[in-house]
């Protein structure tokens, strides 16, 4: 009885929190400021970011530092595709005749269909890569092999400088069309969400994330265990190629210097923060740092110290690390019937959607 | 130029490059060896040194002087790090002390940004020149840069020392055993904590070396200079055999030869001279080996490191098991 | 000397000993017997420093010890010789040797306990150079003993000495023990061959799943039926 009743919380608070997301976009929308968009679609972006990267290194047991390697293809990708013909002939003069002739820019109505194939098909190639750098990874294990992830990063960084007649090397990838709102953003953070959380809570889901700190046990189980670790690696690879593509035509202009070190300890600061393991996590972990971020900011702004605020977050990073390794969440998750035992009604009070009652 | 000369030129070049990546990956097997511990921030101790003595030259304080205001500075530095970050965690899984040595050298080069502000200087300085490492040597028609021949000779030096130390003195003795049982080590009544300060000291203080090699070498100074050097140094500690000292010194060389040999056979395609080689020859190297390989460098060295530690984890020298464990 | 009251230690959760006590006095060869598991590692390296116990304390000629640090345990004269002998592979003899002796700086007592070591252990002095991961299972134990005398024990702990051992090795493994404890060091003996423990011990203590089931002295417990039963059975 009280199962049904916390199952029924629990689809009730989503339905919930997904009607105060909606809110907020509409809400945001209609302001019009670009500034507020601009700091929610972020947001956005690095709650896939950061979902992704919990899954990934929920389930392979290495700690993916190269991560935004894959981002970057999906950046890449997808913004080569959806140039327009003319422009593809001005911009990228040297491109290769297949390449050349594509053009992912058709509109159905107002729905950009090309953009969708566009992000679906740099999603499809980068995980195909993820495959294959996931199959060797996979094999390795020990805390330096974090750091050869960092190769792949460094690896998919030389590349992009280097093939210039493609990606226009180290200058600046500009006049991507800017496709990326807010309901693009927030589809994509859903489904993201939606996909991990059903893997996380799968019969090999549990079994995997019990695993994940006896590595040597798992090995003697042997490739049984192999395939649906790469398979999870693959998936959050899917999503981060998707994050980049999203943030390509958000950005509407890049460089390789976007993928780097930077954004790779932003996002694992977020992680660790959220709490690694949970999908609750990523979500306030993203949302945590960008509020100090945010904060920050016009600090430094004021006060012209530029460079505080990396200071500060990674001050925060270490202080977490060593008082709270668990972060907000730990393992956790949200938990809606929280509010019931507390003999508070249902209905949860929010302060402006998008925001998530987080003690456990 | 004659065959032998490009070559010898090549292999002083390696021999000087080895010797600043050994510098480096001497202090990370280290630190490694005893806690098991891969300390990113060590390429910012690099980045601190040589901002330390950009500033001091700058001021026109002595070169002594600022050298030994490097050092020190340095060693504070590294030692400071241990202490704040690296020991509360030293019982936590390997992974969260890799993460917190991101965050340390986030702070480390967002403070010297801050810096850098603070005496109005551009976010990339020109190095100071240093008068007696300016210029080159000729040998016949050999032209070798005297930093390059410093950096051989002050890199084998130091290295010398350090083997000294590590072989005859208590403490160096203390520290292999550290490196090799830390437990084991602790009962002999060795002070462990003591034993890894040492560890964070000297490695910082070749590091400040090798960061002021690398300052004059490439001429400025940039917060993120200590990124790529200490991948590079990791790269050279797990050919060597991640966790031995001597290992990382092989692996620096090995890794320099790697590098130079990479970046000087698409050379040969220029110098060899038309008389002595079939032109055939020669167009081979200048259409399979163009020069720009060598700007895919950093990217084959990390191959080179992801094939090493899927065939033989445990390095050229073999002392670490596949857990990167001895 | 040692006094050891109601300990609590645990390995993460579980709990590894319960409310554990017992007593060395000075100048006796104590032995703390059981099977594997219950917890007589554990007791030493709670001794040592290696973990720290949740409840109770540890006090060594009155001065509790439990809140130290290992290298100042050592430093007090209790030197812990530890399960599977752990001596430094890639090191050589003498450097291990050496290392025993790490916390002192009297250099002519350190020479004289070298001497003495050498002629507890005669094979030792042979292979000086070599490199100690060379050298063979009964050898490696004979360092590990030499090494920890480098330290000048006046209680050693002694965690089980003969494993793994050929019968003639324990033999003369028994008999050093003994010889070192007629030069006056008081010894903690932790051993799964019971019977040989017992035979040059004054008292012993029994430990079962973390707890002391027996204690006594040395001859009472050879000849408890208790006892035989369970760890004398197939004596040797």
């Amino acid at each position: 009885m009280a199962q049904t009743l916390k199952s029924n919380l629990q689809r009730n608070g989503f339905l919930i929190l997904l009607g105060g997301l909606l809110l907020m976009i509409i809400g945001l929308e209609s302001s019009g400021s670009s500034l507020w968009q601009g700091i929610f679609i972020n947001l956005g972006l690095y709650i896939i970011l950061v979902v992704a990267l919990n899954l990934a290194n929920g389930f392979t047991g290495v700690f993916s530092l190269g991560h935004i390697g894959f981002m970057a293809l999906g950046a890449y990708i997808s913004a080569i595709l959806t140039l327009p013909l003319a422009q593809k002939r001005s911009y990228l003069p040297n491109l290769p005749a297949w390449l050349a002739t594509m053009h992912f820019d058709t509109m159905i109505g107002p729905f950009p269909l090309g953009f969708l194939l566009a992000t679906l098909i740099a999603g499809i190639i980068v995980m195909v890569v993820a495959f294959l750098v996931g199959g060797v990874l996979m094999r390795l294990s020990g805390s330096f092999v974090s750091v050869a992830t960092l190769g792949f990063l460094v690896i998919v960084r030389v590349l992009l400088v280097n093939s210039s007649n493609i990606t226009r090397g180290s200058r600046t990838f500009s006049n991507v069309t800017g496709y990326t709102d807010m309901w693009w953003v927030y589809i994509w953070v859903i489904i993201a969400l939606f996909v991990i959380w059903r893997i996380k809570f799968s019969s090999f889901g549990r079994a995997m994330f019990a695993q994940r700190e006896d590595i040597a046990a798992a090995e003697s189980v042997g490739i049984v265990i192999m395939r649906p670790r790469l398979l999870a690696f693959v998936i959050s690879a899917f999503f981060t190629a998707v994050a980049g593509a999203l943030w390509a035509h958000f950005l509407t202009s890049f460089s390789p210097n976007a993928f780097y070190f930077d954004i790779t300890f932003r996002v694992i600061t977020m992680l660790v923060v959220g709490g690694m393991g949970s999908v609750t996590g990523s979500v306030l972990g993203p949302i945590t740092i960008t509020v100090i971020a945010e904060f920050l900011r016009r600090i430094e702004d004021s006060t012209r110290l530029y460079g505080i605020s990396q200071i500060i977050l990674a001050s925060l990073f270490i202080f977490i690390i060593i008082y709270r390794p668990g972060g907000l969440m730990g393992e956790r998750e949200i938990d809606f019937g929280w509010f019931w035992r507390r003999g508070r009604p249902s209905k949860p009070a929010f302060e402006g959607g998008g925001e998530q009652p987080s003690k456990t | 130029m004659s065959l032998t000369s490009y070559f010898l030129q090549q292999l002083i070049n390696a021999l000087s490059i080895g010797s600043l990546y050994a510098l480096v990956a001497v202090g990370l097997a280290m630190v490694f060896g005893i806690l098991r511990l891969i300390n990113f921030a060590h390429g910012d101790l690099m980045m601190i040194a040589a901002y330390i003595a950009t500033f001091a030259l700058m001021s026109h304080i002595p070169l002594p002087i600022a050298l030994i205001m490097m050092m020190v500075g340095t060693v504070m530095v590294g030692v400071l790090m241990e202490r704040v970050a690296y020991r509360p965690i030293r019982k936590a899984p390997a992974v969260a002390a890799l993460l917190t040595s991101f965050a340390v050298g986030q702070i480390l080069q967002n403070s010297t940004l801050l810096v850098s502000r603070f005496a109005q200087q551009p976010v990339q300085i020109a190095f100071p020149q240093i008068d007696f490492l300016r210029g080159v040597v000729t040998i016949g028609d050999l032209t070798v840069s005297k930093v390059n021949i410093a950096s051989l000779v002050i890199g084998l030096g130091l290295l010398f020392l350090l083997n000294q130390f590590i072989t005859r003195t208590t403490l160096g003795l203390s520290m292999r055993a550290a490196a090799e049982d830390l437990q084991a080590a602790q009962l002999m009544g060795i002070d462990t904590n003591r034993v890894i300060v040492t560890a964070f000291a000297i490695g910082a203080f070749l590091a400040s070396i090798a960061g002021l090699l690398y300052a004059v070498q490439a001429g400025t100074v940039n917060p993120d200079m200590g990124f790529t050097p200490v991948l590079k140094a990791f790269i050279a500690a797990v050919i060597g055999g991640f966790g031995s000292i001597s290992g990382a010194v092989v692996g620096g060389y090995a890794l320099a030869f790697l590098e130079v040999l990479l970046t000087a056979i698409p050379g040969l395609g220029d110098i060899l001279p038309a008389a002595t080689t079939s032109p055939s020859v020669i167009s081979f190297f200048k259409t399979y080996l163009p020069g720009s390989l060598s700007s895919y460098r950093d990217a084959f060295v990390f191959v080179i490191l992801i094939f090493l530690l899927l065939v033989r984890p445990g390095g050229i020298l073999g002392t670490t098991d596949r857990e990167g464990r001895q | 000397m040692l006094q050891i009251d109601n300990i609590d230690v645990y390995y993460g959760k579980i709990q590894a000993l319960k409310g554990v006590s017992l007593t060395v006095n000075d100048g006796e060869l104590v032995a703390l017997i059981g099977s594997n598991g219950a917890g007589k590692s554990t007791t030493l390296r709670t001794i040592s420093g290696l973990l720290r116990p949740k409840q109770g304390s540890i006090t060594y000629n009155g001065q509790p010890i439990d809140k130290l640090q290992s290298h100042d345990i050592v430093r007090l004269g209790i030197v812990h010789c530890p399960e599977g002998r752990r001596i430094f592979g890639s090191l050589s003899v003498n450097e291990n040797l050496r290392l025993g002796a790490a916390a002192q700086t009297d250099k002519n007592l350190i020479e004289r306990t070298r001497k003495d070591v050498y002629e507890l252990f005669p094979r030792l002095s042979e292979r000086g150079n070599q490199q100690a991961g060379t050298l063979s299972g009964g050898e490696q134990q004979m360092l590990a003993i030499g090494r920890a005398m480098m330290s000048q024990p006046k209680l050693l702990l002694l965690d089980e000495p003969s494993l793994g051992l050929a019968p003639l090795l324990v033999e003369s493994v028994f008999d050093i023990i003994q010889r070192i404890k007629e030069r006056g060091v008081t010894i903690l003996l932790v051993e799964q061959n019971a019977w040989q423990a017992l035979d040059i011990a004054d008292r012993g203590y029994v430990m079962e799943t973390g707890k002391i089931t027996l204690s006594d002295s040395a001859a009472a417990l050879l000849t408890n039926p208790q006892v035989e039963q369970a760890y004398l059975g197939g004596a040797v």
